[in-house]
């Protein structure tokens, strides 16, 4: 079960963070300033699943923006991973050429989007991001989309 | 003049354009106040702007919980753009500790009964993601009614609240069972995903959901054999694999439900050997659902070959370039290396070459496979590469590794000097981070092993000789060299080439442990020790061991300085006793803590020191004579050494001392009455701590053919007693030796007057009433004394 997801860049800042199970606020930022360490450590060479405290953690590098899952044991790593790259291409698509300025200054639509985690479970079919960004629409704030007014 | 309120993308601008974090607060604040006093206007028009900035305030981090009213407001505003923005407050700002989030109840109802779709999709949207327990149970008949609609999109929302709502409240599970096997049927990727999720949450939570879904196992079984066989559908491929996250799901799913059931298991056999075999495992998504199949096929009960097939997957996957899969299959293949090991095995070289690997996560996992694969054939060859993996690993490793070895090398060890040498290995490269009964194992092991005393001894000195610092080695080495320095000096062993080694050497070398600050205080006192044996065992004079011994008495650790005077004393006082007393130990008890001469002494000494508040006539005497004795020696006085005029029974009688005054015998049981297999017995009880007292307890029993009723026993005592009589368990006792009736008697006799007891019996028996009337005779003498 996906215990969070987090976006963080390689300074430290969080980007975006989803907590499926309840973590109180001030221990949210010690957890994710010791997952983004335990993320910079490693170098290109090891693997992409980390063992913290009882979570495991599957992390992702793209340019500066760590993207880092946290699961219990019962979660197939490798999916996981497939998903990440599943989610940022979704975003890519929508954004066309997704940056993390993009990310951390319109990242309200996340929350609408949300809907495709909706629970631990990835819901939506993978990889049509055509329907994906359609999702997107319907929960955008963006004022230029072409939702329904 | 009104003061057109910005609009979010401005406010954006404006806070980027923020060069301190000062600034950025002024701006924000500046602009919480105008959305403040917007809300307070209760402008309906720009309200859904208003919010959006005060979202975007919020993910700053400021607060912003004067606006939850107004996302109820905006939620039953009938403009799309207002219920958007809306549910999104609600989503972020209201949660569960908020009593305001059931207030959106009834928004939530309307809109999913009567909007449109992206409507529901909104209110399903926000009611998974932030729905309470009350709230689910009010609006799973809304849910449910959804989940049969036509259009996809509302539907793969519904089924995903239906999840978060199984999850909230288990009760549900009823309600969302039956629409289940209706929706398997459809052909909608994500309608599929979200059943097969939902169908999952339930059989995880109730037995019942899980019997009740094995049915639909030939189902599952003919969709993924679809999936895999369809071929390229480009909507839903990932990389030549289609639509791996649904095929992952099902396998899940099919895992849940075969798991130790027959019947299911054996539907899916041939289906997982199938998607094992042609998933394309050249891109991680297909080597995904390869690893999803290998973990199914090890949970349920799958046939030999399908076994055998999983391990050999997972095999491949530790040949494979890519790190990640390697995890993967190391940490799948230490869940087999229980139930599968000799599968497990063959794939042993390339698990000892992973040990070899940079990454720590990967190395560790090897570690332990490797310790799992370690068996009594390959002892020899996995304990070589282990120990030079000892040697190279990171620190954090070095612990687990250490005791892994010392564990594996007690189990397998082909021959006790092939075990003493790994331990000295292990100690020599890892020596501080052993566990603490590395050292008493090993003291045990060389002293139980007494053809290789030479050996160890020898090699156990030339590890000292090199180097001090590793406490767990120079605590054994020291007391080796105590225990056996005269094998040591005598010069020949067969096993390694001689060496000779001076006295003077060997104490030089125990003097140097003694002294230098690497030694903990535990290491100093094996080193005080082995001097002192050597005084008996080496053959010139003591005069250097003495003036250790005496320059230690003044020493500052207490512990230390108690040793030094009690051996000074030793040396003084006692000579003649020193011999017996230093011989060599005899093999320690297993599980008792080591037998060390000190762990004995300072139990005497504490025995001593506990018999001495609670002495009878002959102890004390001889207590005084112990204490009297200490005239000359400085230091603490409570620890008299142990002595007594005869040397060799000394040992003994001290460690006869009692402790506690010895508990008081118990008397014997009496039996005062029998008749035709009727029985009566009392047992007496004299609680120590109220000697006035006496518990009598009468037994009734019955050995005959007849059953006894109506069964009532009365006592009586002299005056000066007092009598309390407690009811009895029954008064029926069944016949051949049926239940017996117990009765309890409390006298109290505080002028331990002589007892006399007179009972009286009535009892129907075969049918005739019997009366009895006696004195109990030859009452035990300790009942009243």
């Amino acid at each position: 079960m996906i215990k969070f997801f987090l976006m963080v860049n390689k300074q430290g800042q969080t980007r975006l963070s989803k907590y499926y199970e309840h973590v109180d606020i001030n221990k949210r930022t010690l957890l994710e300033t010791e997952v983004i360490k335990s993320c910079l450590s490693r170098s290109n060479e090891q693997c992409s699943f980390i063992e913290y405290k009882d979570f495991k953690l599957i992390y992702r590098q793209y340019a500066a923006l760590f993207i880092v899952v946290g699961v219990n044991d019962t979660e197939n790593e490798m999916a996981i991973y497939e998903f990440i790259h599943n989610f940022v291409e979704v975003l890519d698509e929508y954004f066309s050429r997704v940056s993390e300025l993009d990310v951390s200054f319109f990242n309200t639509v996340f929350h609408g989007t949300w809907q495709m985690h909706s629970g631990p479970y990835q819901s939506r079919s993978c990889s049509v991001t055509q329907a994906g960004v359609q999702r997107c629409d319907h929960g955008s704030l963006h004022p230029g989309s072409p939702g329904l007014k | 003049m009104v003061v057109p309120s910005l609009k979010l993308q401005d406010l954006i601008e404006e806070i980027r354009g923020a060069k301190t974090q000062a600034q950025e607060r002024e701006v924000i604040q500046k602009e919480c106040a105008h959305i403040r006093a917007s809300f307070r206007d209760g402008d309906p028009v720009h309200r859904h702007r208003q919010l959006a900035k005060l979202l975007y305030v919020h993910m700053l981090g400021y607060p912003a919980h004067f606006g939850q009213m107004e996302c109820l407001k905006l939620i039953a505003s009938s403009r799309f753009t207002d219920k958007r923005v809306g549910y999104l407050g609600a989503m972020l700002l209201l949660d569960e500790r908020h009593d305001a989030h059931l207030l959106i109840t009834n928004s939530i109802k309307n809109d999913l009964s009567q909007g449109i779709q992206p409507v529901q999709g909104l209110a399903l949207c926000t009611l998974s993601t932030m729905g309470s327990a009350e709230m689910c149970r009010d609006l799973a008949p809304e849910v449910e009614k959804l989940l049969l609609q036509p259009s996809p999109y509302v539907r793969k929302k519904a089924i995903l609240t239906a999840v978060h709502m199984i999850r909230k409240v288990p009760e549900l599970s009823s309600v969302f069972l039956p629409p289940c096997a209706q929706l398997l049927h459809e052909r909608h990727h994500g309608i599929l995903l979200g059943t097969i999720t939902l169908i999952t949450e339930l059989c995880e939570r109730s037995p019942a959901a899980l019997r009740h879904f094995r049915k639909v196992v030939p189902q599952l079984v003919q969709i993924l054999r679809t999936l895999v066989t369809m071929g390229y559908s480009t909507e839903h491929s990932i990389s030549g694999v289609s639509d791996p996250f649904l095929q992952v799901q099902i396998l899940r799913l099919l895992r849940i439900l075969g798991r130790n059931h027959e019947e299911s298991s054996e539907t899916m056999n041939d289906l997982l050997a199938q998607v094992a075999t042609n998933t394309d495992t050249s891109r991680n998504a297909g080597n995904a659902v390869l690893f999803e199949t290998v973990l199914t096929i090890m949970d349920i009960c799958s046939a030999a070959g399908l076994r055998v097939l999983a391990v050999n997957i997972l095999g491949r996957f530790l040949l494979n370039s890519d790190r990640n899969i390697r995890y993967v299959a190391l940490t799948s293949l230490l869940r087999l290396v229980q139930s599968d090991h000799s599968a497990v095995q063959r794939h042993r070289p390339t698990v000892v070459e992973c040990l070899r690997e940079t990454d720590a996560s990967l190395s560790r996992r090897a570690l332990e496979l490797s310790l799992a694969l370690v068996n009594s054939s390959n002892v020899r060859a996995m304990m070589q590469e282990l120990q030079a993996f000892l040697e190279s690993c990171p620190p954090d490793l070095r612990a687990d590794c250490a005791s892994g070895i010392l564990l594996a090398a007690e189990r397998f060890a082909p021959t006790k000097r092939w075990h003493i040498d790994t331990i000295l290995h292990v100690l020599t490269t890892a020596g501080t981070h052993v566990r603490d009964d590395a050292v008493a194992n090993l003291t045990q092991l060389i002293g139980g092993a007494q053809e290789l005393h030479a050996y160890s001894v020898r090699r156990l000195y030339n590890a000292l000789a090199e180097d001090i610092s590793q406490q767990p080695l120079v605590q054994v080495a020291a007391w080796c060299i105590g225990e056996y320095g005269d094998l040591l000096l005598a010069g020949n062993c067969e096993e390694i080439e001689p060496l000779q080694v001076d006295e003077e050497e060997v104490l030089a070398l125990l003097e140097k442990v003694l002294q230098s600050h690497m030694s903990l205080p535990a290491t100093r006192g094996y080193a005080l020790t082995a001097l002192m044996k050597l005084s008996t065992r080496l053959c010139g004079d003591n005069n250097r061991i003495r003036q250790v011994v005496s320059i230690y008495g003044s020493c500052l650790d207490v512990e230390l300085q108690q040793r030094a005077v009690e051996y000074d004393t030793l040396f003084r006082k006692y000579d003649h006793m020193r011999a017996a007393i230093l011989e060599k130990m005899p093999l320690a008890e297993q599980d008792g803590p080591q037998a060390d001469e000190e762990a004995k002494e300072s139990k005497e000494a504490a025995q001593l020191s506990e018999a001495a508040p609670v002495p009878t006539e002959p102890q004390a005497s001889q207590l005084l004579d112990l204490l009297d004795l200490l005239d000359g020696a400085s230091g603490d006085v409570q620890h008299p050494p142990p002595l007594d005029p005869s040397p060799g029974g000394a040992l003994v009688h001290l460690l006869d001392l009692p402790c506690a005054p010895p508990p008081p015998a118990p008397i014997p049981d009496l039996k005062v009455f029998e008749r035709e297999g009727v029985q009566l017995n009392l047992s007496f009880i004299r609680p120590p701590e109220n000697p006035a007292l006496l518990l009598i307890t009468v037994t009734a029993t019955n050995f005959s053919e007849g059953d006894v009723t109506h069964f009532i026993c009365q006592a009586a005592v002299p005056k000066s007693l007092q009598l309390q009589l407690q009811a009895p368990s029954g008064n029926t006792v069944p016949a051949r030796g049926g239940l017996p009736i117990t009765q309890l008697f409390r006298i109290l006799n505080p002028n331990k007057a002589p007892l006399r007891l007179k009972l009286r019996l009535t009892y129907d028996h075969f049918h005739q009433s019997v009366q009895e009337i006696f004195e109990v005779n030859n009452l035990p003498v300790e009942s009243w004394q």
